[in-house]
């Protein structure tokens, strides 16, 4: 099942535990042993986004909220999302 | 999100980009730059959803397909040494080298395992220690940090038989050699999430500020992709150009601190060569001279000369965006998933195998 996957593809996970910078993460209801070493802040209980066998980033659930705001905006709504230039230059 | 909310939302931000593509009064390209946008645009039919005048293109985002020919011939000659075993993600195997590829290499009793992780090189290494074992770093920013954590633990471990065959790729520095290239026309990108992962946003910024180009980093879902495409729309309708992110929830403005300290670590950026696209400026890394004993062709160096493409394969141009692969001979016919020519045909992330698999008899793509 290796060669199915692919190498730029990231997929979320739980994590359980944390030991010597391997965390033990559930994906898709398998447990699986990921290396913490790219992600130390990470804590048990964090979502993380796994690739190549690392925890890459933590994910927050905010992406529901996100695509609500984009409808609202559509429907009329003054726009929520800040662009990036005016968060870095504001 | 159940299904049918999700039909429904991607009804109505469709119904936006139809909207905002009327007020745009000429015609509209997007490029996405990464395999796995190709694969979801091409998976959940995207391209037929939108209206006549906005196109969606694919660029140079598939790793293995950016890899040119005389890496893997530098690969395949490795593998066939007697005192080496070749570790490797499994979408390199059937890659097409010059002459021959991994698979044919691995029937001749060349060793070569398939890893999950470049970690996976660790244990590997430790035990075959009579070995040289090679792993196959091919990649962009996303995966950079994980050669490099490798690199780092068996420096830690005291390993002295891992080593790297890198061909490490970066995303920026090829959107800039396409921008220039007189060929390639586009009025936005479709950013790659799990590269500004690592990189943040920062890096494609140059994008507003050289080109007046808009770009959006957008998630993998189809909704995620549609939501960009309308922030996409926005911007090209009212002439904008800004950096937008639409994958808040995972890309960070600064993106991962401790993966690029990793990449900075052991990696240096260097000239690098792209199929199709040729050498592009500080657009790859090689090992910093640190990190020299674990850089395999330092150690036994190869003279391997740059490789050409196969007689007809237009992979070269796909990976640019300027051809489509129903416009290449072999699409299809000498070349399909089972029998590739070219790697974009290969890899399971590739224009043309994305286009084949989805677009048989189903669609007609490439309007």
């Amino acid at each position: 099942m290796w060669e199915m996957i692919d190498m730029c593809l990231a997929v979320p996970a739980k994590v359980l535990a944390i030991q010597d910078a391997v965390g033990k993460v559930e994906i898709s209801g398998v447990t699986r042993d990921v290396s913490m070493m790219l992600l130390p802040e990470a804590k048990p209980g964090d979502f993380v986004l796994v690739h190549a066998g690392f925890a890459m980033q933590i994910v927050d659930e905010r992406d529901a909220d996100e695509t609500d705001a984009l409808l609202a905006e559509m429907h009329g709504a003054p726009r929520t999302v800040e662009s990036l230039e005016e968060t870095q230059r504001g | 999100m159940d299904k049918a909310v999700e039909r429904k939302l991607a009804g109505e931000l469709v119904n936006e980009i139809k909207r905002l593509a009327g007020r745009a009064d000429r015609h509209l390209r997007f490029m996405e730059v990464c395999g796995t946008h190709t694969v979801s645009i091409f998976r959940a039919g995207i391209r037929q959803l939108l209206p006549e005048n906005v196109e969606l293109v694919s660029g140079p985002g598939c790793p293995v397909c950016v890899t040119p020919d005389d890496y893997m011939d530098k690969a395949i000659t490795y593998a066939l040494r007697a005192d080496t075993i070749i570790t490797t993600f499994g979408d390199m195997l059937k890659v097409p080298g010059s002459k021959s590829s991994l698979m044919e290499a691995k029937t001749q009793g060349a060793d070569i395992r398939i890893v999950y992780s470049p970690m996976d090189s660790l244990n590997v290494a430790r035990e075959n220690p009579d070995k040289k074992v090679i792993f196959l770093a091919v990649g962009f920013e996303t995966t950079a940090p994980t050669a490099a954590a490798t690199v780092l633990a068996a420096k830690q471990a005291g390993l002295t038989n891992l080593y790297m065959l890198s061909a490490q790729k970066l995303v920026p520095p090829v959107m800039h050699a396409l921008l220039n290239d007189p060929e390639v026309h586009v009025d936005g990108f479709l950013l790659p999430g799990h590269v500004s992962v690592i990189t943040g946003t920062e890096p494609f910024q140059f994008l507003v500020d050289e080109y007046h180009m808009p770009g959006v980093v957008a998630g993998f879902e189809p909704i995620q992709i549609l939501r960009a495409l309308v922030r996409l729309m926005q911007q090209a309708v009212r002439g904008e150009a800004r950096i937008e992110n639409e994958y808040e929830d995972v890309v960070k403005p600064g993106g991962s601190p401790a993966a690029q300290r990793a990449t900075d670590e052991v990696y240096e950026p260097a000239d690098a060569g792209w199929r199709g696209i040729g050498i592009v400026p500080k657009s790859g890394l090689r090992m910093r001279e640190k990190y020299a004993a674990f850089d395999i062709e330092r150690l036994i160096p190869l003279d391997i000369p740059m490789g050409r493409n196969k007689p007809g394969c237009r992979c070269g141009e796909v990976l640019r965006g300027i051809v489509t692969p129903k416009e290449c001979p072999l699409f299809a016919k000498a070349c399909v998933p089972t029998h590739a020519i070219g790697p974009c045909m290969v890899s399971v992330e590739g224009v043309c195998a994305a286009w084949y698999k989805y677009g048989q008899g189903r669609f007609t793509y490439g309007k």
